[in-house]
């Protein structure tokens, strides 16, 4: 058994030997397919400019192609970004050199954290108190034309500062009878009676609305913030939500915060306009746009569409966007939901479109600061897609949806892009860690020679210290550091400063083990027991010891993981791991190897453990 | 080779109330700094911008200190960091209007005074978050104290619990102290290696305790503190040989892990030192004022390893 796991943890430690090659990874940024089609146009495109990747590696979403040098790998960018437009994300990546069979077997190596490779760690808070402001001043508005409409009379209705909304009624027969409008309109209201005396009623949201707002607001802020990743051109970006309310994102190898800042905090719009079915497409397309219209792009093919200059509906007065499934045809559909002042506008724009079809557009504003002529500029860039453009089939109102999409993948896209362009809240980056690419290699480095330093120093020691058994304790030792290499790499677990540390430190703690059994051994020894006994009686009594050293340890590393965060974490999960690969090195592997020198011998006299002859 | 040959068990526990009182002195000592001069918390923890620019000359520390004034920001702590090349600024929480803005401000200025400026690594933490960080940091260290003290409490007896987490809590205040003291930067690294030192010099208390409990089976008639004396004496040279390779390792993490694992070594290296002490000179007493009796580790008569044979001649 102990073979087996030693020759399983060499295989899955090796993977992290091979160095990685530059690569680039091209990656559809919007649901353009990526196939052989993609890799002929990657070809030619480099051909033509005489660069030749060594191999060019097709996956299902992405194609990976390695290159001999940094410079190959720059000056093919450039060419691709080119020649495959912005259907397609063409990033910078380090591409493991695993062999293939590693490869098969699942063996790869650990991925680098960011202060080893450099990039950009970023975590976003999403400002909730935003959102759910957003969605009172919603109910303001709400209730007054619901109030105007039923003929309920009123003083004033306002947000509170501290949240809710107050309605002060003129008398108590209006104060009922809006409390009913508000029970049968406003469903995830919460409705709780004002001041006695001043016929008051505050509105807040129910508990269960206000969870599903807060859920919405964060779930797209994940959605744009990943879509705008994309534009980044990062390989590997994490985005991922922590706690309530945060969203961590790392860009690997990216240098320009500035810019990754300006793409992340785009901020992005909807509009409602109707398709222009009366003029030529075709025409419109070859330059004669007709004077009321304009030509758009579709965002999941980038098909011309001509649409009416005039805006129907603007994205802001969309309260919520949800994918589903229609139940007349049992297609995936979108249902979305105006405000009343929505509902008025779109009331009245498509009594007369019905039969017409509507598109939505997608609109994003960025500012970019770009370096023109020597001096840095800000631009600001405007990105107009239409997301969806569906027939009008009767008038539409407070709630309609869209039917007809392809998938439910589809729907929800579609879904979450509506609530992204209609509410999202605002977001702030709350910490942010840049390391540079130069550091990172430096870090690598730095935490390599700690790591190699303190083995050297412990083996030389342990070596005269303990002879034969010193040995053994190194072999064990250094089988620890291969194991804890494999699990880490199998666990996928992602390499930090802070997690080479808790290597080296593992390192020094392993050998504690080591050291309690041979003492113990030499002590069997000196109190005159035969070596054979003594050594399996170093072991055992040591064990327990061991085992308790050992979880002490476990709870403070334990303790780290769950309240540690981000760099500390790294250190925890390596302190964690090291420990149990140490217990199974330092007792079973030392154990074998003390065997294999010394238990065939019958008649054992002395054993090279140092002097215990001091008696 | 062999460093300890000791014939006799060395009398600790006559001198118990003498290491005590050290400890109590040096704990008082550290309990003074941390009062009074508190901890010098990175910006992990109070929230602020810390940036390291590289110049390719040494940097003119009194450049950089303009160029941020010009900006602003007034006496900002710029240092050398590692290299007289490599600079460190520290921007505080309160004077960052911009947020997470501020660094591309200060790299912008400080590649306009000097071209060559090269930012290496940017850390921005807000406010929020360093609270926070904080908060679970006072977390975790209730938590492995816990953890620890009903572990022990499991394995031995309620009175070694303690002992070991009184002896432990007093050398992370040693730690803290020191830091206070030389009012170190503690950053989320540092508190990590409180941490393990935490959970790292348990280990020893935990492997005298062991002995203790041996002992108390096999040397029947002998009294308490001769007991714990013997057991200590028994352990001492692998206490000090173990301790010495952790230090090792640590060391060389000092000498090669760069600045950003300086004084993570460093609070290890300190952790270890009074270590070695307090879990064997600290715990041990503490034990035996507790009152440790045979009774509460030896249950039934109990026959098995070792308990049959006579007491062992040292």
């Amino acid at each position: 058994m102990v073979a087996v796991i030693l020759v399983a943890g060499f295989v899955y430690a090796l993977p992290n030997l091979y160095g990685s090659d530059p690569a680039l990874q091209i990656s559809s940024s919007r649901g353009a397919e990526i196939g052989e089609l993609t890799e002929l146009q990657v070809n030619v495109a480099l051909d033509k400019e005489k660069i030749k990747p060594p191999r060019i590696e097709l996956s299902p979403g992405s194609l990976l192609m390695r290159f001999d040098s940094e410079d190959a790998q720059l000056k093919a960018q450039g060419i691709l970004k080119k020649a495959l437009g912005r259907d397609y994300v063409v990033a910078l990546n380090l591409a493991p050199a695993t062999p293939a069979w590693m490869h098969k077997v699942g063996a790869e190596p650990m991925f680098l954290g960011l202060d080893l490779r450099g990039g950009v760690h970023f975590l976003m808070e999403v400002d909730m108190d935003a959102a759910i402001k957003k969605a009172e001043e919603r109910y303001v508005s709400d209730l007054r034309s619901l109030f105007r409409e039923k003929k309920v009379r009123y003083k004033t209705i306002s947000r509170r500062d501290q949240g809710g909304v107050l309605i002060r009624f003129q008398d108590a027969t209006q104060q009922e009878a809006g409390v009913k409008l508000i029970g049968d309109n406003i469903r995830d209201a919460k409705i709780t009676a004002g001041e006695a005396g001043e016929y008051q009623t505050l509105v807040t949201i129910s508990e269960p609305s206000m969870i599903a707002t807060r859920k919405n607001a964060l779930q797209q802020n994940i959605t744009t913030l990943r879509n705008r990743v994309n534009e980044l051109g990062v390989a590997e970006p994490v985005i991922q939500q922590q706690g309530a309310n945060r969203v961590v994102v790392e860009l690997p190898g990216v240098q320009d915060t500035a810019r990754a800042k300006e793409i992340l905090g785009a901020t992005a719009t909807l509009e409602f306009r109707l398709v222009d079915g009366e003029h030529s497409l075709k025409d419109a397309v070859e330059g004669r746009v007709p004077p009321g219209s304009r030509l758009y792009k579709e965002r999941a093919n980038g098909s011309p569409i001509l649409l009416e200059k005039q805006v129907l509906l603007t994205g802001d007065h969309i309260i919520d966007a949800a994918s589903g499934i229609d139940p007349s045809s049992g297609g995936p559909d979108v249902s979305i939901t105006l405000d009343s002042k929505g509902d008025i506008i779109m009331r009245n724009e498509t009594r007369d479109a019905v039969g017409k079809r509507m598109a939505v557009v997608f609109i994003e504003t960025k500012t970019e600061t770009v370096e023109e002529n020597g001096v840095m500029v800000k631009k600001k860039e405007v990105v107009e897609e239409v997301i969806n453009a569906a027939t009008i089939k009767e008038q539409l109102g407070k709630r309609f949806h869209i039917t007809g999409l392809d998938s439910t993948q589809e729907a929800r896209n579609l879904a979450l892009l509506l609530r992204a362009g209609a509410l999202a809240a605002p977001i702030e980056i709350i910490e942010e860690r840049t390391v540079g690419p130069s550091l990172g290699a430096e870090n690598i480095a730095r935490g390599f020679h700690s790591v190699w330093a303190g083995f050297a120093a412990i083996a030389v020691f342990v070596i005269i210290y303990y002879l034969v058994f010193g040995v053994t304790a190194v072999i064990a030792l250094a089988i620890n550091v291969v194991l804890l290499f494999a699990l880490l790499s199998l666990l996928h677990a992602t390499l930090t400063l802070p997690g080479m540390a808790g290597i080296a430190l593992t390192v020094g703690m392993a050998i504690d083990a080591n050291v309690l059994i041979n003492e113990r051994i030499r002590e069997e020894l000196r109190n005159g027991n035969s070596p054979q006994a003594s050594i399996s009686a170093g072991y055992e009594r040591a064990f327990g010891t061991i085992l308790d050293t050992n979880i002490t340890t476990l709870i403070a590393g334990l303790a780290l993981f769950l309240f540690g965060s981000g760099p500390i974490r790294g250190f925890a999960v390596v302190l964690c791991l090291g420990i149990l690969t140490s217990m199974f090195s330092a007792v079973m592997v030392s154990r074998g190897l003390v065997n294999l020198i010394y238990g065939y011998r019958r008649k054992l006299t002395r054993l090279s453990i140092g002097n215990t002859q001091w008696k | 080779m062999e460093f300890f040959k000791i014939r006799k068990d060395i009398p600790f526990m006559r001198h118990a109330l003498v290491f005590n009182v050290i400890s109590l002195i040096t704990f008082v000592l550290a309990v003074v700094f941390l009062a009074t001069r508190g901890l010098n918390f990175g910006v992990d923890f109070t929230g602020g911008t810390v940036m390291e620019v590289n110049y390719p000359h040494p940097a003119e520390l009194s450049k950089i200190r303009e160029t941020l004034t010009g900006l602003g920001y007034h006496d900002v702590p710029v240092q050398n960091f590692g290299t007289s090349m490599d600079i460190i600024i520290r921007l505080p929480a309160k004077q960052v209007e911009g947020g997470s803005k501020l660094s591309e401000t200060v790299s912008a200025a400080l590649r306009e005074s000097d071209p060559g400026a090269q930012v290496r690594r940017v850390e921005f933490v807000g406010p929020q978050v360093g609270q926070e960080l904080l908060d679970n940091g006072g977390l975790a260290l209730l938590f492995v104290s816990i953890g620890i003290v009903i572990y022990l409490w499991f394995r031995f007896e309620w009175k070694f619990g303690v002992a070991a987490i009184i002896a432990n809590l007093h050398d992370v205040v040693i730690i803290l102290g020191f830091f206070s003291f030389f009012q170190w930067d503690f950053s989320l690294s540092v508190l990590a290696a409180v941490l393990a030192v935490l959970g790292y010099s348990v280990n020893e208390s935990v492997v005298v305790f062991d002995r203790v409990r041996e002992n108390f089976r096999k040397m029947r008639e002998t009294p308490v503190p001769q007991i714990i004396d013997n057991a200590i004496t028994r352990t001492l040279s692998r206490t000090i040989i173990t301790h010495g390779c952790t230090q090792l390792a640590v060391l060389s993490m000092l000498f090669f892990g760069g600045e950003t694992l300086h004084y993570f070594a460093l609070a290890l290296t300190i952790g270890i030192l009074c270590g070695i002490y307090s879990s064997v000179l600290v715990a041990s007493p503490i034990i035996m004022w507790l009152g440790v009796k045979r009774s509460d580790l030896v249950k039934a008569p109990i026959k098995k390893e070792g308990a049959d044979q006579p007491a062992q001649r040292f």
